[in-house]
């Protein structure tokens, strides 16, 4: 499609956008990229970085992918193999074990590790380390770098990004996304995927379909750098994160907020809060020999979350060109696999190599109205709106 | 799958995974607390003595030795004697060089020293869940929460920095160092500067250093007159300091000890340079409003070139937009009365507490020069004659050329040449620039001195590269802790008692971590929430 628009209009620069978009593009369709603001500025660009969703039917695909895509993108993603998750308290170790043994298909290779082997293996950590697992799959990579990889890979592929760009409205005729209405004009459209993070769930309602979602804050803390470990991929203790190639110590967990909404237009709040003291703890107990090291910086981001926690993947029955993609909290490490299976449920109107039918936004239909309150996940205080967000 | 997935919470309680209620009480509150020891700050706190309010006043120094060595707050050079080492002569040192401070303390303010606030919070768009204001204070051992009815933020301004060949190493510093240093610390290692810049600062600076018995070998500056009054350089040249100008610092050389002598060079394009013997060279080209808390807290600065450039937006009371929060003096905007608004902003406050008390207003700052079109011009100057080699960001070891070409940091070792297509040119093209955006590509302004000696000049770079007018890239944002603390000093090992039971690596969200083939089998029943987050 020619003039104001585009054959695919992606809704949304986070991961998913961004790789679906990718993805096409080397399928040679014309794609646009809608952003309201800087491409992966929200929960894309501020996230752990892990990449091993063994829950995932998308985890197979995860996995192949991950260790090619600084070549497939020709810009890097800091990608590194491999984790190693011990913990201080020996009652979490049997349940690491428990809870992965029989888990992992067999081509994924782990070992459990005593605690004089974490000490070996992780030089930070301290006499009070218990013991832990250390899987030979899986991994982290840089956040802000795959993001930024992702859209410099899909301009030199002459695929098309608009940021500062945001959609306000959705034009349908006959069973069809026509055109996406915009901050910056009416772009017309074949087809049209939403991947907008939290604002999924508000872009649907513009044409009548109901996908529940809650957003909510989540928040990290990074130190200055130090000497790399072996392994960069080092976490447990309640927390998650990675020791980033330059050597800082960049670890999230604990107590989200639940948020009321997120706004249509312009950037959510989020601040990040002195639960960095509750953080900082945590990975002063994972890390004893890292005590004297010195938080430089803590950030915040806001999440999306479906009532089950598992994402929503699926090619829409009606209006019938749409794909809708929300990874409910799981997205960063997915997003290779998740731009693939985009692209084929754009291009082909099925998933070719998973079984995404656990994904499917049908599930949500008996949610009642009130489901977040039900659920306990909302703020006391700040309740408006909550009801309508179902 | 029917709903509900998994077993709801009874009686619609907020979800036990959450933030809601656990916060723990606050160590203390006060009914007025002061960040910042300056004038303005001990001024606001004399003020909430004497209407009987409790009153806490906090402030950084003395200043830990090993903060002073990150060049935090300000940019020390290294240039700090050995007599810093000595905490207790310090803090007697600072006590004792402030008069009014032993004045507070007689009014009964509670004097928080060595102290740093590293948080401010208060509820706001996003964070409900706080049970009251709160400032994170900490020193070097440990950290805790107070609780606030106002706050006034008088935390001053710290050094700007431009940097050139050699100025990584000990004894180039900034003015507000120098100025520390010299009068609260008494603890200044140099004899013979050069200091560069000419406006007011930079005159006020060498005329305190001659006063301490230091040399001032010359001031340098870039244009082609000097910027400062013309008494304050008749007085200099009294003292028969050399005036400098159309040079710029192209180098400083340097044994182990730091810099022994700055090579300066002429502006006009000939290539002629100076070497000039020293042992500190002090950057007085400008300060910096401290306005950290005030993002961190949500209020966003506002740029204002001729009192300083970033600074806290507020009414001639002090007031902000958020009713807890006042400012005054220098993070206020520069070349104020800062005692005048330091009582103006506690009297507003209490006030707004229902006090009685006499209703009082500063004038704001009269309008200076612009700072802005100021230092862009000396960063120009500084750029094409120092060229593309030299480091934008210290800490984080990019150069100047690598930032503008937004190329990756250099120990990723990146192969594979499409990078190199890209630079700033192509970025702008996508969208106005963003510091924080840059920031993420090239590491620049994400190092241990939290961006304290490259956030003005890169964002200079980036404005000056792109053709963008001075001002123009938004500020890069500041975030909690703002002072680098250690782990061991910010764990809190006294949580709320839900805390630990209510932690969970992820959301908790039973049912997430399932196995997709799980997914509506019995086995799913088994393993609700037991699942662990890889
Ligand atoms: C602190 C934290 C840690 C995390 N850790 C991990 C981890 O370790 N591993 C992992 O896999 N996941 C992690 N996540 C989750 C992961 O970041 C998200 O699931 C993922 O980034 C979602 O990507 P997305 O592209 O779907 O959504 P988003 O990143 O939210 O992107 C959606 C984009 O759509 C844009 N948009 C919204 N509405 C509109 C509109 N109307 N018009 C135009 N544009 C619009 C937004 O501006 C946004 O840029 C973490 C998240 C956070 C915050
Ligand atoms: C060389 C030099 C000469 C000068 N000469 C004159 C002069 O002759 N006349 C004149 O009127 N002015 C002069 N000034 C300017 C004057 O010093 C300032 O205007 C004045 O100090 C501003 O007062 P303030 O209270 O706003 O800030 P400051 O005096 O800077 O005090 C702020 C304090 O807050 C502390 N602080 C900041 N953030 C935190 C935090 N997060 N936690 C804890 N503590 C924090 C700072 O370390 C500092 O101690 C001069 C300045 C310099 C550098």
């Amino acid at each position: 499609m020619s003039g104001n628009g585009a054959s695919v209009i992606i809704i949304g620069g986070g991961v998913t956008g961004l790789s679906a978009a990718w993805w096409l593009a080397r399928e040679g369709v014309d794609v646009l990229v809608l952003e309201k603001g800087i491409v992966g500025w929200e929960a894309s660009g501020r996230n752990g970085g892990g990449c091993t969703h063994y829950m995932s039917p998308l985890f197979e695909e995860e996995q192949r992918l991950w260790p090619q895509m600084d070549e497939l993108l020709g810009y890097p993603t800091e990608y590194q193999r491999e984790r190693i998750i011990f913990s201080v308290d020996s009652t979490q170790v049997t349940f690491y074990r428990r809870m992965i043994q029989g888990k992992m298909p067999p081509q994924f290779k782990w070992d459990e590790l005593d605690a004089r082997q974490v000490r070996e293996a992780v030089p930070l950590a301290g006499d009070n380390a218990a013991g832990g697992v250390h899987l030979h799959f899986g991994g982290h990579a840089n956040p802000q770098r795959t993001v930024q990889a992702y859209a410099f890979a899909l301009q030199d592929l002459g695929g098309r990004i608009l940021q500062h760009t945001a959609v306000t409205g959705l034009e349908s005729e006959g069973g069809k996304i026509k055109a996406v209405l915009t901050t910056r004009g009416r772009f017309a459209c074949d087809q049209l995927v939403v991947a907008a993070g939290p604002q999924c769930g508000g872009l649907l309602a513009m044409v009548g379909v109901d996908l529940p979602m809650a957003p909510a804050r989540a928040e990290m803390i990074v130190t200055e750098p130090l000497p790399l470990m072996p392994l960069g991929g080092v976490d447990g203790n309640g927390l998650y994160g990675r020791q980033t190639l330059r050597g800082n110590l960049a670890y999230g967990g604990g107590p989200h907020e639940w948020l009321e909404n997120v706004p249509a237009e312009g950037e959510p709040p989020r601040p990040s809060t002195p639960v960095l003291r509750n953080l900082a703890r945590r990975l002063y107990e994972l890390f004893p020999k890292a005590a004297h090291v010195r938080v430089i910086r803590s950030w915040a981001g806001v999440i999306e979350n479906t009532p089950d926690g598992r994402p929503v993947l699926e090619r829409l029955g009606s209006p019938e060109n749409v794909t809708v993609a929300t990874m409910s909290s799981v997205g960063f490490g997915l997003s290779p696999a998740t731009g693939h299976a985009i692209r084929d449920l754009v291009m082909d109107g099925q998933c070719g190599f998973a079984d995404l039918s656990t994904l499917k936004l049908d599930r949500f239909k008996d949610v009642p109205a009130d489901w977040r309150r039900r659920q306990g996940w909302y703020q006391p205080g700040a309740e408006a709106g909550l009801e309508l967000a179902a | 799958m029917t709903y509900p997935f998994f077993p709801l919470p009874d009686d619609q309680r907020p979800d036990f995974k959450s933030i809601a209620g656990k916060y723990k009480a606050p160590e203390k509150h006060a009914q007025l607390l002061v960040i910042g020891a300056g004038p303005a700050g001990i001024a606001a706190a004399i003020e909430g003595a004497r209407a009987g309010v409790t009153v806490m006043l906090v402030d950084e120094h003395p200043i830990s030795p090993a903060l002073m060595g990150m060049d935090v707050p300000f940019q020390f050079g290294g240039r700090m004697d050995g007599s810093v080492q000595n905490q207790e002569r310090m803090l007697e040192q600072v006590l004792g060089s402030n008069e009014e401070l032993a004045l507070a303390f007689e009014l009964g303010v509670e004097i928080e020293l060595s102290t740093y606030a590293w948080g401010a919070w208060i509820e706001a768009p996003g964070l409900h869940s706080l049970p009251c204001p709160i400032v994170g204070l900490a020193n070097e051992s440990r950290s805790w929460l107070v609780s606030f009815d106002r706050l006034v933020l008088a935390t001053g301004a710290r050094d700007l920095n431009l940097s050139f060949e050699g100025s990584d190493q000990p004894g180039v510093m900034g003015a507000q160092a120098l100025h520390a240093l010299l009068i609260r610390y008494d603890a200044f290692a140099g004899r013979r500067l050069v200091v560069i810049g000419s406006d007011e600062l930079a005159l006020k600076t060498a005329l305190l250093a001659i006063a301490r018995g230091l040399e001032v070998a010359a001031i340098i500056e870039a244009h082609s007159e000097p910027a400062g009054p013309a008494d304050l350089l008749a007085a200099l040249a009294a003292k028969g300091v050399e005036l400098i100008t159309r040079h710029v610092p192209l180098k400083a050389r340097g044994n182990a000890e730091g810099v022994t002598g700055l090579t300066i060079s002429a502006v006009d394009g000939s290539g002629t340079s100076r070497e000039i013997a020293c042992d500190t060279v002090c950057l007085a080209l400008g300060v910096v409003p401290v306005v950290e808390l005030l993002d961190v807290l949500g209020l966003k600065p506002v740029l204002d070139a001729t009192r300083g450039g970033w600074i806290g937006k507020a009414g001639a009371d002090g007031a902000t937009d958020a009713p807890q929060i006042y400012v005054a003096g220098d993070c206020a905007g520069l070349g104020g009365d800062a005692v005048a608004q330091g009582k103006a902003a506690s009297l507003a406050a209490l006030r707004s507490l229902g006090r009685e008390v006499e209703a009082s207003s500063a004038a704001p700052a009269p309008a200076g020069p612009d700072v802005l079109a100021y230092r862009s011009f000396w960063m120009r100057t500084m750029l094409a004659t120092g060229g593309r080699d030299v480091l934008a960001c210290v800490c984080e070891e990019v150069t100047r050329g690598e930032l503008l070409g937004v190329q990756p940091p250099r120990y990723l070792g990146w192969r594979w040449n499409a990078m190199g297509r890209r630079d700033l040119g192509t970025l702008a093209k996508d969208g106005p620039l963003n510091q924080d955006q840059v920031k993420r590509l090239t590491r620049a302004c994400m190092g241990q001195c939290q961006a304290r000696r490259c956030r003005e000049q890169v964002a200079m770079l980036l404005e000056i590269e792109s053709g963008a007018e001075a001002g123009s890239v938004p500020l890069a944002g500041y975030r909690a802790p703002v002072r680098p603390l250690p782990l061991a000093t910010l764990a809190d090992m006294e949580e709320h008692p839900d805390m630990g039971p209510g932690w969970d690596v992820w959301f908790g969200i039973p049912t997430q971590w399932i196995h997709f083939k799980d997914i509506g089998t019995e086995r799913e029943r088994e393993q609700l929430g037991e699942n662990v987050h890889l």
